[in-house]
Parts: C-alpha cells; structure tokens; sequence
C-alpha cells in the first residue's frame, strides 16, 4: 500500500490541504462566535478566511508541477483501518482546479451576500452570521471533497457539503423553500445512498476505498476477478455485477451533476434559494457530481461506461437538448439560468462518456479525448464563473426590484442602468459561448474531441448548443432592450462598490477566454494521466 | 408395643407433644386467668404464650433432633421432616404475630390454641409413611382449619367460606380415604414401603389407577390444585386473616411434602411418562394435566379478580401448579426443588397475608383500597412489593430462585426435555401472573391516595413480622444456598 | 474496579431514598454524583483495557449447590455498552433536573435500573446476568407508570410484560442449556466452549434469541418500543431506547448467539424460501427496519417518531448480528453504542427541551409555534441528533451502518438494498420532524403564549455530552472499534466464526 505514495510527487512538509479544509471550518466558528457581538466584524471575517482560502490556493497553484499527473501534496494517516477509512488528501490539477473554483465562487457568494437587514422580501430573514458561517462550512466541505483521496473519507464531506447547503435553502430561501428544501435533501440523499452502497460492495469485494489503488485494480482487471471472487450474488458473474455497482455509483452522480431524468431538485432548489445562495450552489456544489464522474466513475469504471455509452450519451444529450428547451418556456430568470446550468454541465457529461472508449479503437483517440477531457475541465471553471457571476446579477436586479425576477416585468432596462446591463451582457454571452470569452474553449474543445469520439450524440448535442443562444438571447432582449416601463424608470444602477466587487468576475470572462491556457497548461499532466488511465 | 417403642415414640414426637401442650396450656390460660383483661392483652398474653411453645419445640427441633422412625412408617423422624416441621413452626409463629392484633373474636384461647393443633397435625403429616397416620392427620388438620376459617361470627362470609370449605374437605376426605382403601385392598399394607413394592408388581391395576385418581383428588384439594381448588378463593376472602394465612402457607407447605412423599415412596412403580411425544400411562400424566390445568386456570382467573384475597387465591392455585411440575418430574432433585419453592412460597403468601391483616382496621379488600398505599404506608408497601415480586419470580427475590430450581429439577432428567412443555407453559404463565401482582402494585405506587385518607398506623408486632418474613424472602433470594445446602443435606439423610 | 458501577448505582438509590430532608436538591445531586462516579469508572476502566480482552472482575462461588457463580468479568463489548450506560445515566439525570414530583423515587428508581444495566453488561455467569436483566424490568414499569405522560400506565404494562414474557422464553432456553451442560456450571466461558449438540442447538438459539430480541425491538415483537418510549419520562426514555434495548441486542449476542452458534446453520430444508434461522431473523430485522421508519414518517406525535425511528435503529442491530461476519457484528455493536447516544440526545430534545416547554407533541401544533427562534439551541441540537441518527458521516450512526451495510452486502446482498431503502425513509422522517417542529412555516411570528423560559444549564450540559459522544465516536472510530474487534475475534465466539465460514 505505502509503495504507492513513494512517488515522484513533491512530498510537502506542511499539510497545506489539511491546512486550506480546515480554514474555513475555523473561520465559520468563529463567525458565528462573533456573530453574536458585532455583525459587521463577523461579514469582515468570513471575507477575510474566504479570501486567505483563495490565497492559500493561489499559492498551490503556483506550486504544483503542471507536467506531473499523479498526485501531489498528499497527506497519509491512518484513520478507521479495520473498515478501510484513511485519511489520506492528495492534489491533481483537477483538484486544484476544483478548489479554485471553490474559492473564487464562495469568495463571492459571500461578498455579494446582504448584509444590511433592510431585506425587500420580508419571507427572507437577514443574512447575519449563521448565514456566513454557513457559507465557509459549505467551502470546507468543498475543499474536503475536491482533495479526498478515499472514498469514506471523501464521502464524509461530501454529505457535509451538503448540510450547509440544505439549511442556506431551507432558511434563508423565498416562499417555497420548504418544499425546494426536501426535495433537495431527498434526491441527493436517494443518490448517496445508492452510490454508498456501490461502494461498500466494492470495499467488500476489493478491501480498499483507496481511489488510486481502485483505479489501478480496475487498470489491471484485478478490480473484476476481486468482484468475482468476493461477491456471490445469485451466481451472477463478475462483469454482471460490476455493471450493476457501475450504474448504482453513477446514479448518485448523476442526482448531484444533475443529469436528466434525475435533475427533478434542481429548479425549484436553485429558485428558492436566496440568489447569493445559488451561486454558490450552481457555483460549486453542481460541479460535485461532474468531478465525481471524472474522479471516481471514469477511472474506475471505464469499461462498464464503455459498454453502457449507447444509454449514457443519451442521458448526456437529454442532459443538453432537454433543459435548453425548458429554459427558453420558463419566465422566472433564475429558473432560466438554473436550467441553463443543467445544459451546461451536459457537455461535460457528454465529454467525459465520449472519453470512455478503449485506446486502440481508431486513430487519433488519444488526441480527442485529451482535447475533450481538458474541454470539460474548462467548461466546469467557465461555468463556475459564469453561472455565479449571473446570479449575483440577478441578484442585484431582486434587490432593485423588490423581488421581482420575471422575464416579463422589466424592459429596455439598458437606459436607464447601463453599466449593469452591459456586464450582465457580457456574462451572458460568456455563457453562450461567444467566442474570446470564457465559455467557448471549453465548449470548442469539448465538441471537438467527443465529435469523433462520438459523432451521433455530438450531432445532437448542437441542437442544445443552438437553443442556448435562444433563451439567452430571449433575455438579452425581453430585459434590457424594448420599451421601459415607468416603474423602472428611476431604477439605480450599479454603486461603485458593486461595480468593484463585480470587476474580478467579469475580468475573468475576458482573460480566461483569451488565454484559457493559464487553465489547460496547468491541466496539461492531469489530463495526459487520465488519458492513460482510461485506456483500458 | 413394647415399653421402649413407647419411650421412642414419646421422644419422636416430643416437638409435636410440646407445640400440643402450649396448646392446651394457651386455652387454659386464657380461660382461667385472663377472663377479666382486655382482648388486647388477652391476644398478646396468648400470642406470647404460644409462640414460647413453637420456639421451644424448635430448640428442641435444632438441638436435640431425635432421629428414627417406627414400625411400618408410623412415625418416620430424619432431617428432612424436621426441618419441614422447623419451617412450619416458624410460620405457625408469624401468623400467630400477624394475629396478636386482631379484634375479631372474643376466643383468644380457642383461636390460639386451634393455630397450634392445626401445626401439630401438619408436624405429623409430614413425619409419617403410613397412610392410616395421613389421613388422621390430614383431617386433624383440615377440622382445625374448618374451624379457624369460620371463627369470625360476626361474619356471614367466613361462616359460608367455612361452610363450603367444610363440605368440600368432608367430600374430598371421603375420597381421599376410598383411594387409600383401595390400595391397601391392593398391597394388604397401610405403610408406603410396602405398597411400592406390590405397585411395583402390578403397575397396570385397573383398582390402582382408580386408587390413585382418589387420592390425587383428595390431595387437590389439600393444595387446591384446579379443578379442585373451589374452596379456595372463598376461604381466603371470607377467612379472618390470620386464619387464611395459616391455610395459605403452612398448610400447603404439608400438603404437599406428604404429597410428593406419598407418590414418590409408594407410587413409583405406577408413575409412567409424562415427557412430550412419549407419553404412557401413569399418574406422572395425570399430575401434569393436573398442573397444567392448575396453571392456566389459576393464572387466567386470577386476571379478572378485584378483591386481592380472591386474587391471591388464585395466585395460589397457579402456583400449585408450578409446584405440582416438581412432583411430575419426581426426582430427589426435584422433591429438593419442591421443599424449597413451597417454603419460600409459603414465606411470601404468608408475608402478603400479613400486610393484609395489618390493613384489616381499614377493612381493605378490592384492588381499588390500595390506592395510594405507598404514601399511606411506605414500609409495608415497599414489603408487599417484595412479596408480590417474589411470587411473580422477579429475581432476586426467593420466589424467582424457587422457580428456577423447580424447572432445572424438571428439565434435569434423564431424558432431556420431556417436560419441556410443561416448563415452557409455566414461564409463559408466570409472565401473565407478573400483569396481575402489578396491577395491586400499580395501585399501591401508582395511584394518589383517595380523599380523606391518613397515614395507616401499623402495629408494632406485625411491622417486625412483616419485616422479617420479607428480609427472609430477600436473603433467601440472594443467598439461596443457606436453604439450599440444609435441603441437600437433609435429602441425602433421608433418603440414603 | 469496574464491579463498582453496579454497587455505586445501587447505593447511590438507597443513599437517594435516604436523602435526609425535603430538599430535591440532594437527591438530585447525589444521583447526579452517583452517575458521574459509575461514567468515571466506566472510563477508567476503558482506558485501561484498551485493546478489549476479557479480563475477570470479580468470581467467587454463589450457589454452590448448583455451580452459580458470582462472576463478573468484561471484554471490549461489555465495555463499551458499559460506557454507553454512563453516558445515558448522566445525560438522563441532567435532563431530568425538572422533575419536581417525588423525586426522591425518581432517582432511586433509576439508578437501580443503571445498576442492573451495569449488571447485565458485565455478567458472566448465566444466571447472574439473567438476574440482572429482570432487575431491570420493575424499576422500568414504575419509571413509566408514575412519572410518565401519554397512557402511562398501558404503556408500561406493556413494556413489562413484552419483556417479562421475553424472558420466560430465556429462562427456559437457560435452564435447557444447563441441563444439556451436565447441570454444573451456568459460566459463560465454559458455555461457549461446551459442544452442545447441533439439534439442541437449532430450537434452543431461537428462543433465546427471540426472547431477547423482544427487548431488542425485533419486528414483530416492537410493539411495546414506540408506545413505551412515548409515554415514559425524558430521562426513562432516553434509557429505555438508549440502553434497555441494548440489553436485548447484548443478549441476543452474548447468549444466544455465543453460546448456540449453530442454530444459525442451514435447517437442510425450506420452509416459506428459509433454509435457516439466520435468514429468518435477517428478514425480520431488515423489515423492522423498513417498517419503523415507515411508521415514523406518518406520525404526528413528536416521541412516536423517535420511538418508532428507535425500531428502525435497531433494526440494524439485528441485521448485523445476522450477518455473521466480523464487520457486520462489529457494526452491529457500534450500532448499539451510537443507537444509545442518539436515542438519547433525540428524546432528551422531544421530551425535556420541546415538551416541557410546549406541552405538545402533536407536529401540526408544534408546525405553529417558531420554536426554530424561540429555542435555537434545541432547533441545533435536534438537527445534529437527526443528522447522526441518518448516519450522515462523520457522526457514530454512520460507522455503524457502513459496517452493518457491508457485512449485509455479504450475507444477504438483496437485503442491503432494503435495508438502504428503509436508511431512506429514515432520512425522509428526519427531515419531516425537524421541519414540522422546528422551522414549521404556519407560524410567522411568537405570540405572547409562546414564551418559553430558556434552555437551561443542564440540558445544555446533557445535549453537549451526547453530541460530543457521537461526533467523537464517529470521527475516530478506532476508540470503539479497538475494543470490539479483538473481543469478536476471541476464543468466545469461536463457534460462531466457524459457522460464518462454512
């Protein structure tokens, strides 16, 4: 077992990702110990631990060695070996990925959270410091997840990723929160649940939880002799069974990412949360399932997502084509934007199944699925930024409003706030896909490597690609352009302060659409691995 | 009889001579030089004077402890019959200090000296193999009951329950005698020893099988087993306290020694199978169907009674039944078994009784008079709780430890588990009787008191009688060897 | 030392009972005392047997006459429920502080019952431990009877009797048991390694296991669970989920599993699709499980939710015991520690923080009342409890049900998937409490009759000491799962590790 760890990865004498988890954690304590005393000290601390978790990210990125793929900064202990639970983090460029997203979304979940109780909804109660001590458990649960290494340890914050997340809905979300809530709560529970047991059958078949260990075993097939020696199910054979532990673990991704038929929580949880909420929601906690599928389903199960690819590019187009559909005959904006999420994360589904396919297969696989996979891992960061970026825009459009968020209730709003219309604009077309923006090499690149990857499904997926532009058009329209109404006429736009907390946001659109290989170079490891990995 | 076989009586049975003089010495006490006093001291005067007779015979028990036995089983003195004649006259003592209280009757003397004839019969029932001596005993006993039980005149239900229990005893006496009759036409002998030996000769005797079902009735009702237990629940209501504890405990306490001892030392021959899937004829058969009747019907009614006589009554029957699975499986171990289950038995009914005369004044009878007794009377509550308890078997209590050995004794023989049923139906039963003991306790700790209620003053002698039979109860439970080893010790005296 | 848990408690009732004066204070103090002193030693006594081998406290001779000894002795599962025993004992008497109502009964009453649990948990002698057992019951039946609320006294007649005639089928598989071992000694030891004949076996193991289970809350036979826990006192129902059920699961294991390995064989026929009693009581438990959590999602008083949600726990118990393999009985145990704390801290809100101050348990009257922003420390301390009763990770519910879920996948794989199922619907009535009680929509604001008085000291204190004990636990399962796994590997259960491998 140790023999893994002896690698060439740089072994760091100071845990930075112990260090960079529990940030947070303490940071959520003590705001809510302020909280009590002074609300203003308490909103400055969360800033203050958010932002030194960014910091502390930043620096990881400096330090890892983008050409190296396995893992870096690992930490090992021993935790609960009699049931194969480990503590044991390490860090990938997908990883690190994930946390910087983690980072720069909660950083600005929070920053743009209310501060001041003068609330327009008077259903929403203030968001003080449970609110914000909330948020930072939520970023600590995130980095737990995005570094963990075993799969208990790993399940562990990704359930308590969640707890944040129902309480932010259920407290502090608009008037049917209640049911938004549970049904939150009962899908991803169904889903964990089902992946949980997945894996328990395959500690018991395999006696390890270790992801890299599981991966190599299902590398050199001593992950399906284990399942076939140590499992008796009916006298199913070995290949039955892990068919049938594949689909369970993709079952629980699929409710996280969401994947359609299973995205039921997903509208309603992202409506009724309080808008600063679903940034963060939309932000991070989607990205949970997608980096499930890449950590988890891809390399461990590549074959059995190669045999079951016919039923899974299907779930991926519907995952696409389906919810652009939906968001175009919706009217309420975050509804919009939260079907818009759905669509999005369907291209990275879409990549990562169109990457499940045997090496020798056809000329040049090597190359798509390289382009493909670092496709999806920019799409997650572009529509990480994105899609937070849009909600705080929506947000900031609900505060202005009184609440009122309706495709129908404004017009020709660019008159009279300019400035906000024209970098909500701008994100909006960073989401589309325009290209020099954020959103379009990842989408480029997707498309590209999974074409000939997976021509049929790719074919069809352009169909999702053009109703985006529809009903993101649609808004551009209905919102900004036509006639003002004299409600909105004295409407103010963006204070200086908003514009400047705004302004990393946006400037991100720009820069990581220009030079998206500040992103895939850092990748660049991380994906040729993967691309190994999964030639089985 | 010669000289020296009188002399050998005379020292046999000096324990028996002594507890019949106080006796008489009571009588005449009270009726020549107490006729003037008040009735509270005549019942203590009488009391003291009985009780000095019972502790002298029990001096002589444990220290002289004559030991032999007279031609054909007339008289048989060993250890074991002593220390069931011990145990009788300790609780011959307590109910005469439950009874030192009482204000039912202007015949102290009387009533006093009848407690101690009616020991002495059982002292005598239960040191004799001769069945001519067990039914003269048994119906000295039972006249000196009758008595007793009707002894309060200015109560029409004691004079029914005596009544009934007069016309039932002269039935069953009846009975009991035809069966003994027919054995002895049988065996041509009155001694037990040899009438197990032509038994043994001719086990399948039509007039024996008919012999034995007489005397099994008769004997029924002696320990009011169903279905011959009718007396019973009329004796214990309508009986002056006193007098119901004496039938409830010491009474059965004989019963049903000479019981097991009869069956055990003449009936072996006849005894059959009474194990599960191999049945054969025999009384072992009949005495389990006996008991399992017992048990049901015991514990089944006793469900239903709200007079807490009535229901301990019926307890008593279930509990017969219990005791008569001992006689089922009739081992040395189990007769042990039985000594100690029927004591400790005798122990928490009488302890029960006591607590009960100690509310006579209040005139306490339905479950309902309990209300609040907790509060009213802590110490005698927190007692009546260790009774009922040790009758429900709920350990550590002497009650639980009986049970345990008894079904140890019967699961203990050869073949493994013949009587398993029976035992099973037993522990099923003793759950029930646990739903009815609780339901007085609940009332007693449970409940509020009613209005207008005060605390109850107890007198002295029946607090320290009642606290010393449940320290018995208690300390047997805990340390069951203390009986245990005497048991053992005496049994392989006795029958070596 | 550990043999003072037991003298302790039963001296600190007596020492209660006697408390001199009117005052409550004493009694409270001195019980409170007691409890800490048997938790001390508890700890003490882990610390000092950290790797759980059995190790004998106390043997002398009892009832020489029929072999009983005096004999207590303890290996790493006695020791944990032993510390689950403290834990409860001092967080029921600190959820207890309120009771104004003959409190020196009270406490008297429970701390004969903590006695008898220490008891039963460090038996080792047959007898002795059966001794012990029925102790408990009396102390249970008043607990309810006197201090309780909802059909009191149903309820506790019920309990008693449920229990009383579980325990009639024990005596009797006892008494079997010693006859068939030559009638010499009632020792545990000696019992395990007695070759007792494999067709004895067969009808003995179920009824002892089934009278044990009785207690344990085993589907069909819970019914006294929800009814008894509903109706009892804060701190008896926090006892009776958190520890008296336990004593069934002990027992379940510790006799009728230990000493009658194999009953669980393969009967050599089928009857109803079972071919053994492994499979039967694996089926029961798997819909007790289903079943309580079903039940809870469609109750509309408070302690019936936790009372029910309490059969679906143990529910987990039984299906870990059922699997017969090392990491489904270790779970099965963990199970049982992580049930006690939980059940705890779950009634303690519901009956102490919630009822006594609303006086309502009903869901739809509670949905009314904000209790979210009235009492947040109780809104907080019930979501923590429900989050370790789902066993959410990083809490003990989660370490036990993994263990149980994986040793399912082995033995009965179908059954993992229900028994997923019934964590399901425990999730989904979880959720439903927490919302309708505390965070309920119908009501915006406090109305004046909706002043409650503050949480106090010692509930704090309570709530505290149980979600410390879960967290800890479920963070660092080694501290439990050391002291369990060398015990299940010892000589004791020899039996039943050869049945597992055939």
């Amino acid at each position: 077992m140790s023999s893994l760890f002896v690698s060439r990865s740089p072994v760091s004498n100071f845990p930075w990702l112990s260090a960079l988890t529990f940030l947070p954690l303490i940071g959520g304590s003590a705001v809510l110990l302020l909280g009590r005393a002074r609300r203003s000290a308490a909103r400055l601390a969360a800033l203050t631990f958010a932002a030194a978790a960014l910091a502390i990210t930043i620096l990881l990125w400096c330090r890892l060695d983008p050409a190296f793929g396995g893992m870096q900064f690992q930490e090992w202990h021993s935790w609960a070996p009699d049931i194969g639970l480990q503590y044991h983090v390490g860090l990938d460029g997908l990883s690190l990925l994930m946390l910087a997203i983690s980072s720069i979304v909660v950083l600005m979940s929070i920053a743009a959270s209310q501060s001041d109780s003068q609330n327009d909804s008077k259903n929403n109660p203030e968001q003080g410091s449970a609110y914000l001590a909330l948020l930072l458990f939520l970023e600590s649960g995130l980095f737990g997840t995005f570094t963990a290494l075993n799969f208990l340890h790993w399940f562990l914050f990704w359930e308590l990723s969640l707890i944040p997340a129902f309480f932010l809905i259920r407290l502090w979300g608009g008037a049917g929160r209640a049911r938004a809530a549970t049904r939150f709560f009962i899908y991803t529970m169904v889903g964990s649940i089902i992946l949980l047991l997945a894996f328990l059958a395959i500690f018991l078949a395999s006696g390890t939880f270790d992801f890299i260990e599981l991966a190599r075993m299902a590398q050199t097939g001593q992950l399906a002799s284990a399942i076939g020696q140590n499992l008796h199910w009916h006298q199913w054979d070995a290949g039955r069974i892990t068919m049938v532990l594949f689909w369970g673990a993709f079952l629980g991704f699929a409710v996280k990412t969401p994947v359609v038929p299973f995205h039921g929580w997903l509208p309603s949880a992202y409506a009724e949360a309080p808008s600063e909420t679903t940034m963060a929601l939309t932000g991070v906690l989607s990205k949970m399932g997608v980096y499930g599928f890449l950590r988890i389903l891809l390399p461990i199960f590549p074959a059995q997502m190669w045999r079951g690819r016919t039923i899974l590019l299907w779930f991926a187009v519907a995952s696409v084509v389906l919810p652009a559909f939906t968001a175009w005959a919706q009217t309420d904006l975050k509804r919009i934007f939260a079907y818009s999420s759905i669509n999005h994360l369907g291209y990275c589904i879409l990549g990562i199944v169109a990457v499940a396919r045997p090496l020798g297969s056809g000329p040049g696989v090597a190359a798509a699925k390289a382009a493909a996979l670092t496709g999806v891992m920019l799409q997650l960061f572009s529509h990480a930024i994105t899609a937070a970026t849009l909600f705080w825009f929506v947000a900031l459009l609900e505060k202005r409003s009184g609440g009122l968020r309706g495709l129908n209730d404004f017009g020709g709003l660019r008159r009279v706030m300019p400035v906000f219309s024209g970098m909500m604009g701008i994100a909006l077309f960073a989401s589309l896909g325009l290209p020099g923006l954020i959103g379009f090499p990842g989408e480029f690149l997707i498309f590209k490597g999974a074409f000939s990857l997976a021509w049929w499904a790719t074919a069809l997926a352009l169909l999702g690609l053009l109703m985006t532009a529809v009903f993101l058009l649609t808004i551009l329209q209905r919102v900004f352009s036509g006639p003002l109404s004299e409600r909105w006429a004295s409407i103010p736009d963006l204070t200086l302060t908003e514009r400047l907390l705004l302004a990393p946001g946006v400037a991100l659109i720009f820069v990581m659409g220009l030079y998206p290989q500040l992103i895939s170079g850092m990748l660049h490891g991380t994906v040729m691995q993967f691309v190994a990995q999964v030639g089985f | 009889m010669t000289g020296s076989s009188y002399l050998e009586l005379l020292r046999l049975t000096a324990p028996e001579i002594i507890v019949a003089l106080a006796g008489l010495f009571v009588l005449v006490l009270d009726l020549t030089f107490l006729r003037q006093a008040t009735l509270a001291i005549r019942f203590r005067s009488a009391v003291i004077a009985a009780c000095t007779g019972c502790v002298l015979a029990l001096v002589g028990l444990e220290k002289v402890s004559p030991q032999g036995a007279l031609p054909s089983g007339m008289l048989v003195a060993n250890p074991l019959t002593q220390l069931i004649q011990i145990a009788l006259l300790l609780l011959a003592i307590l109910v005469l200090l439950f009874g030192a209280s009482a204000d039912f009757t202007q015949n102290v003397g009387e009533y006093c000296s009848l407690v101690l004839f009616a020991t002495t019969a059982m002292m005598l029932l239960v040191s004799t193999q001769n069945l001519l001596v067990i039914f003269i005993t048994i119906e000295f006993l039972s006249l000196s009951l009758y008595v007793l039980t009707g002894f309060d005149k200015n109560s029409a239900r004691s004079a029914e329950a005596a009544l009934k229990y007069f016309l039932f005893g002269g039935m069953s006496a009846g009975i009991l005698l035809f069966g003994m009759s027919l054995l002895y036409g049988i065996s041509g002998s009155i001694a037990l020893k040899p009438i197990a030996a032509a038994v043994n000769t001719s086990p399948g005797d039509p007039m024996l099988t008919l012999a034995i079902v007489m005397m099994l009735a008769g004997f029924g009702f002696k320990v009011a087993a169903a279905p011959f237990h009718m007396w019973a629940p009329e004796v214990y209501q309508g009986a002056p306290t006193s007098s119901a504890a004496l039938v409830a405990s010491s009474s059965k306490v004989a019963s049903f020694f000479a019981l097991f001892l009869l069956f055990y030392l003449a009936l072996m021959g006849a005894a059959g199978n009474a194990g599960w899937g191999n049945y054969s004829s025999g009384w072992t058969l009949l005495i389990a169907a006996v008991a399992a009747v017992s048990m049901l019907w015991g514990n089944l009614a006793a469900i239903a009674q709200t007079s807490v006589r009535r229901l301990l009554a019926y307890s008593a029957i279930g509990h017969a039944g219990y005791m008569l699975v001992a006689l089922v499986a009739h081992s040395p171990q189990s007769l042990a078994a039985l000594v100690y289950y029927v004591l400790t038995y005798a122990l928490a009914t009488l302890g029960a009784f006591g607590v009960l005369s100690a509310l006579e004044t209040e005139r306490v009878d339905s479950i309902a008079d309990f209300s609040g007794l907790g509060k009213r009377a802590p110490g005698l509550s927190f007692c009546l709780l260790v009774f009922l308890l040790s009758l429900a078997g709920i350990p550590p209590l002497a009650g639980f430890f009986g049970k345990f050995y008894v079904f140890v004794s019967a699961l203990n023989l050869p073949q493994h588990f013949a009587l398993l049923w029976l035992v099973l139906l037993a522990l099923v039963m003793s759950a029930v009787s646990l739903y009815y003991y609780l339901k007085v306790l609940k009332q007693v700790y449970v409940s509020e008191p009613k209005a207008e209620t005060s605390a109850i003053a107890v007198p002295l002698t029946t607090s320290v009688a009642v606290w010393a039979t449940a320290a018995l109860v208690v300390v047997l439970g805990c340390f069951p060897d203390m009986l245990l080893n005497r048991i053992a010790a005496a049994l392989m005296i006795a029958f070596r | 030392m550990l043999a003072w848990t037991i003298y302790i408690s039963f001296l600190g009732a007596i020492a209660v009972t006697f408390a001199p004066g009117k005052s409550t204070a004493v009694a409270r103090v001195t019980a409170l005392f007691t409890a800490l002193a048997g938790l001390g030693i508890a700890i003490v006594a882990v610390v000092h047997n950290h790797s759980g081998e059995l190790t004998t406290i106390v043997r002398t001779s009892w009832i020489p006459q029929l072999g009983i000894e005096y004999h207590l002795a303890a290996d790493g599962i006695s020791l944990t429920l032993v510390l689950l025993t403290g834990v409860a004992a001092v967080a029921g008497i600190l959820f207890s502080w309120n009771i104004e109502r003959r409190v020196k009964e009270f406490f008297a009453l429970y701390l004969v019952l903590i006695g008898a649990v220490y008891g039963v948990f460090l038996s080792f002698d047959l007898l002795l431990l059966f001794v012990f057992y029925e102790i408990a019951i009396i102390p249970k039946y008043f607990l309810i009877a006197i201090w309780g609320s909802t059909r009191r006294e149903y309820a506790a007649m019920k309990l008693v009797l449920y229990s009383f005639a579980g325990s009639a089928l024990v005596l009797a598989g006892i008494i079997a048991a010693y006859c068939v071992a030559g009638a010499r000694t009632l020792n545990l030891e000696a019992l395990a390694h007695f070759p007792f004949p494999a067709s004895f076996q067969m009808w003995a193991f179920p009824l002892v296991f089934v009278g044990f289970a009785v207690l344990a809350g085993m589907w069909p036979f819970h019914t006294w669970a929800p009814t008894g826990h509903a109706a009892a006192p804060t701190a008896a129902s926090m006892l009776l989920a958190g520890v008296v059920m336990k004593l069934g699961a002990y027992g379940c294991l510790r006799v009728a599993m230990m000493l009658f390995p194999r009953g669980l064989d393969s009967w050599g026929f089928r009857a109803l699709g079972f071919g053994s009693w492994q499979q039967v009581f694996a089926v029961l438990a798997v819909i007790g499980i289903v079943y309580g959590a079903t039940i809870a999602l469609v109750q509309r008083d408070f302690k019936f939710v936790i009372g029910y949600s309490s059969v679906s726990h143990m529910g987990f118990v039984l299906l870990g015991l059922m699997t017969l393999n090392r990491i489904g009985l270790s779970g099965a145990v963990y199970q049982m520690f992580s049930h006690g704390i939980v059940a705890g801290l779950l009634f303690a809100v519901v009956g102490r923080m919630v009822y006594d101050r609303t006086h309502t348990r009903d869901l739809r009257e509670l949905s009314r009342i904000p209790l979210g922003r009235l009492i947040p420390f109780a809104a907080v301390t019930f979501a923590v409890a429900s989050m370790a009763s789902i066993g959410l990770p990083g809490f003990s519910g989660f370490i036990a049900e993994l263990q149980v879920l994986i040793g399912t996948w082995q033995s009965f794989p179908w059954m993992s998937c229900v028994a997923g199922l019934g964590i399901l619907i425990g999730i989904a009535f979880s959720w439903r409490a927490l919302q309708a009680a505390f965070f309920g929509d119908a009501a915006k604001t406090a109305t004046p009759e909706h002043v409650f008085p503050p949480i106090t000291f010692p509930e704090r204190l309570g709530a505290y000491l149980l979600i410390v004990s879960t967290i800890v636990t479920g963070l660092y399962p080694r501290l439990l799962m050391d002291l369990i796994l060398p015990s299940l590997n010892s000589a004791l259960f020899e039996g039943l590790r050869r049945g597992a491998s055939r």
